[in-house]
């Protein structure tokens, strides 16, 4: 079966107003472009799930005003300092904050990638997270012979998994290599979309050395073929970060003019120039 | 004595506290913890397993961001690194906000791996840089992961030191609290006691110096520690050691 194959803008148009969205931390791959494409489509309401944490992306999404709830184990810049959209909301209660742990958002989606209703983990009793998640239950382990509390998590099955990707082939299959957790969300969410650097025309299934970094086109609905697609990021082994861009990114987003200012050069005046 | 600089001293404190394991991990933006592991690594003729989250050398991992906790859930980690934007005399961690959680004051990235890692490696040391009253508070505003837990909580793992810029503290298990262990050089326990939020208590007799590195550890944080730990923070390697491109 051949990939459904749409234009970076398309392929947004695809993730509704408040859909719940998951996406990778800054050291994955992460659909830059794709996120530039969201903000100019002017989505609202997202539901932002970090897988387990993430920087830029939730940042300017958060700033241009496209995400109602922020679930994650952490918001983070690293050595760019703190992310200053999201501090700013959150100062401001204008977003709903579900603070996690990062085995917690992986073992969730797990459950939803099993097909199973909770999981157990162990940790987080007697900490503020815990505390702060309703969702969240402790109960008891039903093995032990005595008192055993553990902490119950409903499975996390996100509408959409947004990621990018060094390749695809017409098939729909998407090569990430090490970055399993790309592999985790796309399991375990109901939607998977995917830019690309370049899409080959060979099937990534018939060498055995690609094909265990392979996600199966079956769980991929649709993908965009997007040369630097995670600029101002980097992806591994592939292209460095453009750490003078972040610089700039992080310093700028400190004040609303700031932000507006970046989001005018670099994200609606260049709209047929990122689009292409 | 030779000349030293201070995260020199760090460096050697936390390797002493690693030196014998087996596996220790390393989280992210801790470029002292990490060169502190990569030292211990050199001096433990190959028996020492170092992963350090953002490298590509010292990361083999294959099976994506989960892998490090269950490995820790297995008890495959012998040593982690927590920080925390406020620490207490409980050994509690705040990763999240200061002020009220709802309409915080300050709001930091977040808990990470904190609620789970630390309930899960047997030793986690405590690291902040920034030893004042702001941070080592009497009471953290919210608890990321709590530094003890009631003896019915699964917990193989918990706090095993706490190291800052002016001193070493290690953990006692059994008093729930924190314990002086070393002053670094140029410090003083007065100033401990002016500069901490909590109460610990002192060890019998003189508070000891931290040491310096000797001359052998010292050269191989200067050569081999500095060069790999350039990978992951050239900032760092070139503010501190001098090494790799300008930051």
């Amino acid at each position: 079966m051949l990939a459904t194959q749409l234009s970076v803008d398309d392929l947004v148009s695809r993730i509704p107003d408040g859909a719940k969205v998951a996406v990778p931390p800054d050291y994955s791959y992460c659909a830059m472009a794709a996120v530039r494409a969201l903000i100019r489509r002017g989505a609202r309401d997202l539901h932002l799930v970090g897988v387990p944490t993430f920087g830029f992306q939730g940042d300017m999404l958060v700033g241009a005003g496209c995400v109602g709830t922020v679930e994650t184990s952490a918001v983070t810049l690293s050595e760019h300092g703190l992310a200053p959209r999201f501090t700013k909301a959150i100062k401001e209660a204008s977003i709903k904050m579900m603070d996690a742990t990062c085995p917690a958002v992986h073992a969730a989606l797990q459950a939803s990638e099993k097909g199973i209703p909770f999981i157990p983990l162990r940790g987080l009793i007697g900490s503020d997270i815990l505390a702060n998640r309703a969702d969240w239950k402790v109960g008891n382990n039903p093995f032990a012979e005595n008192d055993d509390p553990i902490v119950f998590l409903p499975a996390l099955r996100p509408d959409v998994a947004l990621f990018h990707a060094p390749m695809a082939d017409k098939f729909g299959n998407v090569w990430i290599g090490v970055r399993r957790e790309l592999m985790l969300m796309a399991h375990a969410s109901a939607e998977t979309f995917v830019t690309v650097e370049k899409i080959v025309d060979y099937n990534l299934m018939d060498d055995p050395k690609t094909k265990a970094g392979t996600i199966p086109g079956l769980y991929v609905s649709a993908i965009a073929e997007a040369e630097n697609g995670a600029w101002p990021l980097g992806i591994p082994n592939g292209y460095d970060a453009d750490q003078e861009h972040l610089t700039a990114y992080a310093a700028d987003a400190r004040t609303d003019e700031g932000f507006q200012n970046w989001l005018d050069r670099f994200v609606y005046e260049t709209a047929a120039q990122a689009a292409e | 004595m030779s000349d030293f600089r201070p995260e020199e001293v760090l460096i050697g404190a936390i390797a002493g506290a690693l030196d014998g394991l087996r596996h220790v991990a390393v989280g992210a933006s801790s470029p002292i913890p990490g060169a502190a592991a990569l030292l211990a690594r050199s001096r433990s003729n190959g028996k020492l397993r170092v992963s350090i989250l953002g490298s590509e050398e010292n990361n083999f991992f294959t099976d994506g961001g989960k892998e490090l906790f269950d490995v820790a859930g297995q008890g495959r980690i012998d040593a982690f690194f927590l920080s925390g934007a406020q620490i207490d005399g409980q050994a509690n961690v705040n990763l999240v906000a200061v002020g009220d959680y709802a309409r915080p004051k300050a709001r930091f990235p977040g808990s990470f791996g904190s609620g789970y890692l630390y309930f899960a490696v047997p030793r986690v040391i405590l690291f902040r840089l920034e030893h004042t009253p702001r941070t080592l508070v009497e009471k953290v505003d919210f608890i990321s992961a709590p530094g003890f837990s009631d003896d019915n909580v699964h917990r193989p793992g918990g706090p095993y030191k706490l190291i800052t810029d002016r001193c070493l503290f290690h953990v006692d298990k059994e008093r729930r609290c924190f314990r002086l262990e070393s002053v670094h050089p140029g410090h003083t326990v007065e100033e401990i006691h002016e500069q901490t939020g909590f109460t610990f208590d002192l060890p019998n007799g003189e508070v000891p110096t931290t040491p310096i590195p000797d001359a052998a550890s010292l050269e191989i944080i200067r050569g081999e520690v500095a060069e790999e730990i350039a990978e992951i923070y050239p900032a760092f390697a070139a503010r501190v050691f001098r090494v790799g491109r300008a930051a």
